[in-house]
């Protein structure tokens, strides 16, 4: 055989190697996490660790339901403020938008996208807390949910766009023909046909969106206040948990990995555990969502 | 009788009217809302990089990014030691990640995509390397950071540094090469590879002299896309390059005291100065500098997708 054979040959295992490390990399991350957070597991029980309402590693005791709290309450917040802003750009983009409109907003959530999280956090923190402290309420610091959900709002918004635009372009163009020939307006087309027919696109969207801000850290940690107690509304008013200070999964994590050590340490992993199942868990759903799709 | 009759169809002629008046209106009641929604996007952005910019016009100058941060509570100095830092930091990231994610790439579209249809144990494996780039794609940061923690800071002993930071980060950006890698390879015609194949060459030689070169701007792009992921990305970081805001080694002369001596990257110091001290100026001048580097490659990678869009459309 000649020289050259060989070397294809053994170039090509040498890239199915290559190809196998995100493989490898993602087994590797597994195992890692849960050996480290295993002691906390069999030291503090399942049951006590994601439903335990007291983090005080000073004193031995680590649940995170207060971290989980904080976690969904401020994503719901996100979807809430987010969701609809970000599907009205994505049916903008592909449905009303003249040519060079479509421009000047495509690169611009691109660019919105590629923005450090800390400078959003350092947006919310010298812009938004001041507003949100306005608020009347007792204890309202301007940090707390609230103003991590307006900041998450506009993080997720290039994520959850860019998948319902792609799904909505993906609608078959016979479909549109088929409603304007009945003689429905182009508005009512896209309530009743296109938003339908990309219902799926739009949801995988939407849990895409809920997976990035589950795992949003730096930001959150600048806003959000990071209590260690479960959130509770602060007056009557049950909207008002929303201005109530709180502490993400990702934020306990990165607050304290530098300093713990023993069970503590351990139970931060445990913490990643948590976080990580519930991404791949979402992000499983988005994909069987997108894939059916197509 | 007949004027009955003229009197009903005159109704249902209104009626048909005043609806579709009425669809008209709310379809621009609709459509003036979703214009808003695209308008208050653009002007979101315009507002966080207008006001970054300006604020951090006030501090921004030759001094500021040519002194070294003093540390301490207050936020004293320049931040000349985190652009160097980052620098090199993207550099080792993606002298790492960068051959490995486009080595998967391209075996993903060259050589499994043969296999596209046919079972057994190459399909499968190249199956459970679709749902492993995938995943890692979905990943928290902070979990690869939890990941560089554990594995190269503790385990194998590498301490918050460089190193341990540049392949948290190439794990963190190897997705994103290889997605790329895989979409400028599809964009390459059939036709480039059955021409060099015809003429009798390897299918490696046709990947490495015809295949590649042709996909170079879409490669490019991906590898940009990640820069300016590492320059974002401050959670990995914060729990695997330490903090120190001393001046790296330097790389050249001293490799080995570089790669283990730790660092403190723009993002990081803006996180720094923004949540242990007061400098909230300095914070938005660094601020300032990140963005402003953000749009730049923002434009890069727009020059070269253009370029990519003029090529297929042969021009």
């Amino acid at each position: 055989m000649e020289i050259k054979y060989i070397i294809d040959r053994f170039i090509k295992y040498v890239l199915l190697i290559m190809a196998l490390l995100s493989v490898f990399i993602l087994f590797l991350i597994a195992v890692f996490t849960f050996r480290e957070g295993l002691p906390a597991f069999q030291e503090i029980g399942w049951r006590e660790f994601t439903l335990g309402t007291v983090w005080r590693p000073g004193q031995e005791q680590y649940g995170i339901l207060a971290m989980i709290a904080g976690s969904v309450l401020v994503t719901l917040g996100a979807i809430v403020i987010g969701v609809p802003f970000a599907l009205g750009c994505a049916i903008f983009l592909a449905e009303i938008a003249p040519d060079n409109v479509r421009k000047i907003v495509r690169p611009a959530i691109e660019l919105l996208a590629g923005i450090p999280s800390v400078v959003y956090g350092l947006v919310g923190m010298v812009v938004l807390v001041p507003v949100i402290r306005k608020i009347p309420a007792p204890g309202n610091s301007g940090f707390g949910l609230l103003s991590a959900s307006i900041v998450l709002a506009v993080m997720i918004l290039p994520t959850i766009t860019n998948i319902a635009e792609d799904a909505i372009r993906a609608v078959p163009r016979s479909y549109r023909e088929g409603s304007l020939s009945l003689g429905s307006t182009h508005w009512q087309t896209i309530v009743n046909v296109i938003i339908p027919a990309a219902r799926s696109g739009i949801i995988a969207g939407i849990i895409l969106g809920v997976g990035r801000a589950l795992g949003e850290t730096m930001a959150m940690i600048m806003v959000i206040g990071n209590s260690v107690v479960v959130p509770s509304p602060l007056n009557d008013n049950p909207l008002t948990i929303f201005l109530r200070q709180a502490r993400t999964l990702t934020g306990n994590i990165a607050v304290e990995i530098g300093y713990a050590t023993g069970v503590h340490e351990s139970a931060l992993f445990a913490t990643g555990v948590v976080l990580f199942g519930l991404i791949i868990v979402i992000n499983s759903i988005a994909r069987v969502l997108m894939h059916q799709r197509s | 009788m007949n004027t009955v009759k003229e009197f009903a169809l005159q109704q249902t002629k209104a009626q048909q009217k005043s609806n579709l008046a009425q669809r008209h209106l709310i379809e621009n009641i609709a459509f003036g809302v979703l214009w808003a929604a695209g308008a208050v996007a653009v002007l979101v952005l315009i507002a966080v990089v207008a006001y970054v910019l300006s604020e951090g016009a006030q501090v921004i100058d030759w001094e500021f990014l040519t002194t070294r941060p003093k540390g301490g509570l207050s936020g004293e100095g320049g931040m000349s030691t985190t652009i160097v830092a980052t620098f090199y930091l993207v550099v080792l990231t993606i002298i790492i990640a960068a051959p490995l994610g486009i080595g998967a790439g391209i075996y993903l579209v060259e050589y499994a995509g043969e296999m596209q249809g046919s079972s057994g144990l190459q399909a499968t494996v190249v199956s459970i390397i679709r749902f492993g780039v995938e995943t890692l794609a979905g990943v928290p940061s902070i979990i690869f950071g939890l990941f560089g923690y554990a594995l190269f800071v503790t385990t194998m002993g590498f301490g918050f540094s460089m190193i341990s930071a540049a392949l948290a980060g190439a794990c963190l950006v190897l997705p994103v090469i290889i997605r790329t890698t895989e979409e400028a390879l599809l964009t390459v015609p059939r036709s480039y590879r059955e021409g060099s194949l015809a003429l009798g060459t390897t299918q490696w030689q046709t990947i490495w002299k015809v295949v590649l070169p042709a996909a170079l701007p879409g490669v490019i792009t991906g590898i940009i896309l990640s820069v300016g992921r590492i320059i974002s990305e401050t959670a990995v970081f914060y729990v695997t390059l330490g903090g120190s805001y001393h001046m790296p080694p330097s790389p050249i002369f001293h490799p080995k005291e570089f790669l283990s001596s730790g660092g403190r990257t723009m993002a990081l110091h803006l996180y720094y100065l923004a949540n242990d001290t007061a400098a909230f100026d300095k914070a938005m001048g660094t601020g300032a500098v990140l963005v402003i580097s953000i749009v730049l490659i923002n434009l890069a990678i727009n020059y070269f997708t253009n370029r990519i869009d003029k090529k297929l459309r042969g021009l």
